[in-house]
This record gives C-alpha cells, structure tokens and sequence, in this order.
C-alpha cells in the first residue's frame, strides 16, 4: 500500500513540477503567442542555480553557498529570468522566429556550459548535496515525500491562481490584444515589445522555479536531466491540454507525464531485449507526433481558450493583414 | 591556426549549401524551419543505402575515384540522395506544413516544424541504429601539406569543397540567368505580385523544397564523407545553418553562402581560445552579436 | 464596340470573413473601351479590381472574361487568359532588372526574345538600361516599367490600379494617355483613378462606388455634366441646373 501511495506521491510531485513549467510556458505561447524553442535552459537555470547556491562547497569547485532554501530557489528563478531578458530584449522587436531561433541557442549553449564547465556546473558528474527543505525535520522518507508533494501542489497552486489574475487583469487582456493583432495595440499607444519581453521573463522564471523544485526534489543535478527532450515534452503537454487555457496547461502536465511513464514502464517490460536501447527513441516519435497531430488535427488542444478575444484567433486575423503567400493560394 | 582555418573552411562550405534552402523557406514560408537541418541527415542516410546496393549489384562500381575514398557506387548515390530528399521535402511540406499554413500562422509552423524535427530524427535513430557509420572503411590518408606548423588535408576534403563550391554555382547560375531563377527571386520579393506576373505559388513551394532537399542532401554526404554520419547530424548542424541565415539576412541566398563560411571559420578559430566542448554553441554567440550590430544581417531587409 | 470584355454580377467579397468591402458590384466593361471606377477613399475600388484580378476571395457574384466565368481564378491563370493587372504601389520587381522583369512575365511565351524586344521598343527610356535594377528606377520610369510587364504578355484586358498614383503631374499625364491609346489597339481597361477630373475627360464609362456598392454610372461625358458628380468630386462647384 505505501508502495503505491509512494509512487502516487512521486508520480505527482513530478506532474506538478511540470504543470509549472507549463504554465510558464503558457504565459508565453498561450497568452503572448511568443515561442520558446529552448525550455529546457530556463528550467536548467533555476535547477543549476539553486544547486550552486544552496549546495554544499566541494574542492575545486565554484558555488556550494549553503544558502538557505527559499534564497537558492528565488536566486535560480532569478537567473532564469535574467537569461530571458537578454534573450528577449535581442530578439523580440524582430520577426517572431528570430526569438525562437535564439531561444533555441540558448539552450545548446547552456548545455555545452552544463557539460564543459565543470568548475560551475560539475560538468557531467553534475552537482549534488543539496539539503533538502525539513528533510532533516520530519525524518521518515515517506512523509517527507509527501510533505515535498504538498509544497510542489502549493507552489503550483500559487502559479496558477497568480496567472489566473494576470491574464484576466487588463495586462493580460493587452498581451492577447498584442498577440492579435499587433498593429491595431500600438495604434493604442501600447508597446507591444515592452510588455511581450515582461511575458517573456514572467513566463521564464516560472520555468526556473520549475526547475529548482525540481533540483530540490532529487537534490542531484546532471546534464542527463537537462536533455533537450524536456522542451519537447513541455510542449506536448501544452499543446494537449490547450494553448491559452491554464487548466489545460495542468492537465496536459499529468496527461503527457503519465503517458511518458506509462509507456516507458510498458517498453521496459515488453519490448525485446535488443530493443532496450532504443525506448527512448520510441517514446520520442510518440512525442514528436502528439505534437504534430494536436496542431494538426485539434490545434485548440483537450480545453480550448476561453479567454479568447476574436473568434477566428488570432493568427487568422494576422495573416489576412499581411502580404502572406500562404493564404491566398487555392491548390 | 591554418590547419583550424582549413577545417573551418570545409565546415562552412557545408553549412552554406545546408542554409541555402533554409533562407528561401524561411524568406518565402515565413517562418523557422527546425525540421530543416534533418533533411542533411536524411541525404547522408538515403546515400548510405544506395551506396551499398550500388555496390552490391555493380562491383565495379567499388572502384574509388582517384585518391578519393568516394567510389563510383556513392557518387552515383549522392545523386539519388539528392533526389530523394527532395522529394522527401516535399512530401513532409504536403502532408505537415501546408495542412497547417491554411488553417493558421507561422508561429504554428515552427512549433509543427519543432515536432517533425523530433520524428524525423529518431526515425533515423531506428531505423540505422545509434552508432555512427562510415562509408566506406578504407582510410583515406592525408596529404601533409607542411610539417611545421603540421597542416593536413585529405583528397576528400578537397573533392568537397570544389563539389560545394561547384553546386553554389550552379544554383548562383540558376538564379541569375534562367526565367526560373527570375520567377524564384520574384516569389521570395513580393509573392502576390509574382502570381499576377504568371507564377504559380505552389510550384514554386515545391521547387525551393525540391532545391533546399537537394542541397542539403549534398551537405549531409560531404559532412558524412569526411567526418561519419550519425542520427544526431541533422541536429548538430540545426544551429549552424540558422547561424548562417540570421548572418546573411533571412531570404538572401548569397548572405547564406557567405554566413556559412562564416559560421564554419568562426567555428573553426574558436578552437584555439575555447575548449572543443563549447564549439557547439559558437553559431549562438555569432547569433547574438549579429542580433546587437545589424539584426537584419548583411544582406536582409527589414522585415515586420 | 462588340459586347462586353468583362462583367462584373453581384460580385462581394473582402479580406475577413463576414466582413466584406465588396456588398454586390456590377459592372461591364465594353470591348476597346477605358472605364474608370472612381469614388471616396475606402469605397472598395482597389478591393474590387482585386477581387477581379483572383487577389483577393470572392464570396458571391461572378465575373465573366467574355462568356467565360473566371470568378476566383487563380492569379497565375489569369494572366494566362490575357488579363493583366498592375497594382498601385510594388508593382515591379526592385531586385530584378528591367530585362529580368519582363522576361519573368515572357517566361512561357514561346517567342520571348521577339517579344521581349518589341515591348522595349514602346519604351525608348527603359530600353536605354535594360540591365537596371527595377529598384533603382524612378518612379514614373517605375510605373512605366509596370505598364510594360503588363503590355509584353499581349493583353485582352488590362486592371489598372491607380497609374498615376505618386508620379508628378506630367508622368501621371503620360501614364494616363498611354492607356487611352492602349484601346484604340483593342485593349479593354479598367481603371481605378483618385483623379477625378482627368479621368472624366479621358474615359469613355464611368461607375462611381461608394461603401461596396454601385452609386452612379453612365458615360463620362454625361457624368462630366452631372450635377452631383461636379458637386461631390469636382470641387463643390455649383452648377447651375439645366
């Protein structure tokens, strides 16, 4: 019983962290329609930044201040958002790809900083020690497990109903204005910049949050778990839940995660043994098509945007403005 | 130093033919194509398989060329390659990209693009394994051009930089000198203008990812040829070829061919100040400091 | 004048759905003739020329090429059919030549060169240079140019959108007696023009638009008399009733 209520209490401490970083993701994709091809460094940042804050000092090795939780976990939040700024403030008044190009750098380049600068990051050994919030307090394992979880649902929590307000405030209502129609927003005396570079670095730091509880629940940090696959399952899970739809952006966390475990469960057991190698390679494609098909074949994801303000969304509206070769064609 | 310099130079003549399509798609579909850089991994692996039925059905055809490690069988592969990665092209933009583009915009297009770049990758990845291949298993031995400083070069090296240079030039023909070319250039200049001048929009959808496969399947050989190829190539190279049309401004295939080199020698130099571990991120940095001095490139316009 | 080159039924139609600038257009344009579409600003003129050029979607309503129902066609096509439109503004090719430009238009023309030379020869100014890039034309030599992309192809009909618009009062001039002559050679012309005037005096038919639809139609010359016309366009000039 305490087997699986502990796997329960795993599987959701891992679901909730994700649904942060989904909501993160959500400001900037659902509600700003800015796209983040890079993730994984934003997290990485709050995780990475948490350990060489709140580590323990190791020989030859930069970081380890012992800080205490709360200080390392807002100081990798804080240099997450401080490599979105700088992101952003470069790219966002170009051409919208130009931000997904360079987030896309951003993250090669922090994971040739993860696996090459060992004097920071512990190189692939990765960095570890790391004193867990009332681990010590509380003892048993099990109830610490689950002290951990409520922490994590509280923080989401926390996220969620702060997004809730936001994009229900008349900021929030400007960001999907900017996103509809650009032009018609700066008539408005807005600057559309401005206010996307602010979604951009909120969006981000809620990833680097994500990232510490994450650093902080395995008190291990390693370049294994920065893949680049973590941007993709991030937005899967968006993409399934429902872009612009916080509830969906949750639900699309425990979906996709339990799919991701599930399958990877399954494939451990009965996939042939020269197969092994290449489960991860399956789960993969699985993917890269949930992907694919949701833009495909129901781009509005499981829980459809309420908040919405053209019916035709907002990319409609776009196109038909601009000179765009791809809509006027008939084939 | 030179030794670097050379390599750098062989590495941007790959990356320049794997950008020029890039920009043209990027120019005239109006948006970043992270599926694209797979379309290499995808010539050197479709090469691969022609190679060795070439060379299985035609024995002959193992005789190398010269002192190159290139036999008959994989330069006749090459082009089959070429071939079908465009029509790969193609056939990914039908069934993906233009399903998409109708019903919504470009930022849609690069998330779709992020997904297939994933698919197409690990498709790979099963189908010929995780472990790199060669093409062929003879060493090719180097020429040493001078012994101090110690500069090498292989017969390879050389045969792909005149082979890059050689279909840059076509194509640099091609644009300038044929009504094809023209109604290319029209296209990615004002696309309701070319259709009014008699261009049908969709061919030339077709043509630039007939073109960019083609090129790109070339670029994916000549990786594959002098270094291995592996499933990862297209990903590795993904930064690169952006890197290369940022520098040269989205939509100017000479700014391609140019950011290629410079990304390739940038690549190449950093080896002597940064450990090899960060190479990778080189192209991100030449991308920062393109986006600070001249964020429309060399040869861009000014795009909303 | 043997019926009509082109006609235009109940065409609507616009750049967003549901919200259409066109709400039902009707027109003919007669053989050889030069029939202008004037009216206020946001009356659908260019929306209209558009539509009829495959440009922009039509949602209802037909437009025929003769007998033949060209409604919605494919732009490419229509140049195919003879029908050849020059936009307002980006109307050549500014990374391409002079040369290029036209051979872009020739290019399924089976006698290009021929043809390619006899157009340059009806333009001695872009004949000098034919290696110039169109971007570094002026703008009269610019619309000239445009006129000549249009020309090469051998029109039946042509869609002018506002020639004149930005070139000083002498190019506007030239560009606008050009196109008269055109129709002495057969040539059937729609044209949107802001100059109202000149346009009355020069066009044979006249279809004023106002908020998507037809207002008033009838021969220039009886239009150049029309009260209304004169009190709305002409400068408020009170004239006296007959």
């Amino acid at each position: 019983m305490i087997g699986v209520v502990s796997y329960l209490a795993f599987f959701l401490t891992m679901a909730g962290i994700l649904a942060i970083a989904v909501l993160g993701l959500n400001l900037q994709w659902g509600n700003t329609g800015l796209f983040n091809g890079g993730v994984v460094a934003f997290f990485g940042a709050g995780a990475y930044g948490l350990m060489i804050l709140g580590g323990r000092p190791e020989a030859g090795q930069f970081g380890g201040f012992q800080l205490p939780f709360p200080v390392a976990l807002a100081g990798g939040v804080l240099l997450a958002a401080l490599i979105a700024w700088a992101v952003g403030i470069l790219t966002l008044r170009l051409r919208h790809d130009y931000l997904a190009i360079a987030t896309f750098g951003v993250a090669v380049a922090f994971e040739s900083v993860t696996r090459n600068a060992e004097w920071l990051t512990g190189g692939a050994k990765g960095l570890r020690g790391f004193h867990r919030p009332l681990e010590a307090a509380i003892g048993d394992p099990f109830l610490f497990s689950l002290a951990f979880l409520a922490m994590v649902l509280a923080f989401l929590a926390a996220v969620y109903l702060g997004l809730e307000r936001l994009v229900r405030s008349p900021y929030g209502r400007l960001l999907r204005a900017i996103r509809e129609d650009e032009t018609a927003a700066r008539s408005l005396g807005k600057n559309p910049a401005r206010l996307r570079l602010a979604a951009f670095v909120l969006g981000s730091a809620v990833m680097g949050l994500a990232g510490g509880l994450y650093a902080s629940f395995y008190a291990f940090i390693s370049p294994q778990d920065m893949a680049p696959i973590l941007t993709f399952q991030i937005w899967a899970m968006l993409i399934v839940g429902g872009a612009g739809n916080n509830r969906g952006a949750i639900l699309g966390a425990v979906l996709i995660w339990a799919a991701w475990t599930g399958s990877g469960f399954l494939l451990a057991r009965h996939a042939p043994a020269e197969f092994q190698l290449y489960t991860g390679t399956i789960q993969y494609i699985m993917i890269g098509l949930v992907i694919v098909g949701m833009l495909m074949w129901r781009p509005q994801g499981l829980l459809p945007e309420r908040l919405a303000i053209s019916q035709t969304g907002g990319e409609a509206a776009r196109r038909s403005a601009s000179r765009d070769l791809t809509g006027r064609e008939t084939e | 130093m030179i030794q670097n310099l050379l390599d750098g130079v062989l590495t941007g003549a790959i990356v320049s033919l794997g950008a020029i399509g890039l920009t043209m798609a990027m120019h005239m579909l109006r948006f970043a194509n992270f599926s694209y850089a797979e379309l290499m991994a995808i010539g050197a692996y479709v090469a691969l398989v022609f190679d060795r039925l070439f060379e299985a059905l035609i024995p002959a055809a193992r005789a190398a060329i010269g002192p190159l490690s290139l036999n008959w069988a994989l330069a006749a592969a090459l082009v089959v390659a070429m071939a079908a990665t465009g029509l790969s092209a193609v056939a990914i933009d039908r069934l993906v990209f233009r399903r998409i583009r109708q019903r919504a915009g470009p930022l849609s297009m690069v998330f779709a693009s992020f997904g297939v770049a994933l698919i197409l990758r690990n498709l790979i990845t099963l189908i010929f394994g995780l472990k790199a291949q060669l093409y062929s298993q003879e060493i090719a031995f180097a020429v040493i051009l001078s012994r101090d400083p110690l500069i090498l070069i292989k017969p390879d090296q050389v045969f792909v930089l005149a082979a890059a240079l050689a279909l840059m030039l076509i194509f640099h023909l091609v644009l300038t000198r044929t009504t094809f070319g023209f109604a290319l250039r029209a296209v990615a200049e004002n696309p309701a203008l070319a259709q009014v001048a008699g261009v049908r929009l969709s061919a030339m959808v077709a043509a630039v990812w007939m073109i960019g496969g083609a090129l790109s399947a070339a670029a994916g050989v000549f990786y594959a040829l002098t270094n291995h190829l592996a499933p990862t190539m297209g990903h590795n190279f993904l930064l690169p070829v952006f890197a290369a049309t940022i520098v040269g401004g989205i939509g100017s295939v000479h700014g391609a061919v140019l950011g290629g080199f410079i990304v390739g020698i940038a690549s190449g130099l950093a080896l002597q100040i940064m450990p090899s571990g960060y190479v990778p991120a080189m192209p991100f940095l030449i991308i920062l400091a393109v986006l600070l001095l001249r964020p429309h490139g060399l040869f861009g316009e000014e795009q909303a | 004048m043997s019926g009509p080159a082109l006609t235009v039924t109940g065409l609507e139609a616009g750049y967003v759905r549901d919200l259409p600038v066109l709400r039902g257009v009707s027109l003919r344009l007669e053989s050889g003739s030069l029939t202008a579409i004037i009216g206020p600003n946001g009356a659908g003129k260019s929306t209209l020329i558009k539509a009829v050029a495959g440009l922009v979607p039509v949602t209802a309503g037909r437009v025929l090429l003769g007998e033949r129902d060209i409604t919605g066609l494919r732009p490419d096509l229509m140049q195919g059919l003879g029908i050849a439109y020059v936009p307002q503004t980006d109307n050549v090719f500014r990374s391409l030549t002079i040369r290029e430009n036209l051979a872009l238009v020739l290019r399924r023309a089976p006698d290009r060169a021929r043809r390619l030379a006899q157009t340059l020869a009806m333009f001695p100014p872009l004949a000098e240079r034919p290696g110039l890039r169109a971007g570094a034309l002026s703008g009269g030599q610019r619309q000239m140019l445009a006129m000549a992309m249009a020309l090469a192809i051998g029109p039946s009909v042509m869609l002018l959108d506002e020639p004149s618009a930005g070139l000083s009062p002498k190019a506007a001039a030239e560009v606008l007696e050009l196109a008269r002559g055109l129709t002495g050679r057969g040539v059937s012309i729609l044209l949107v023009e802001q100059n109202v005037r000149e346009t009355l005096r020069l066009a044979d038919h006249c279809y004023i638009l106002a908020e998507g639809r037809n207002q008033i139609d009838g021969p220039a010359e009886r239009l150049r008399g029309d009260p209304v016309v004169a009190e709305i366009y002409l400068g408020g000039r009170r004239v006296a009733a007959p």
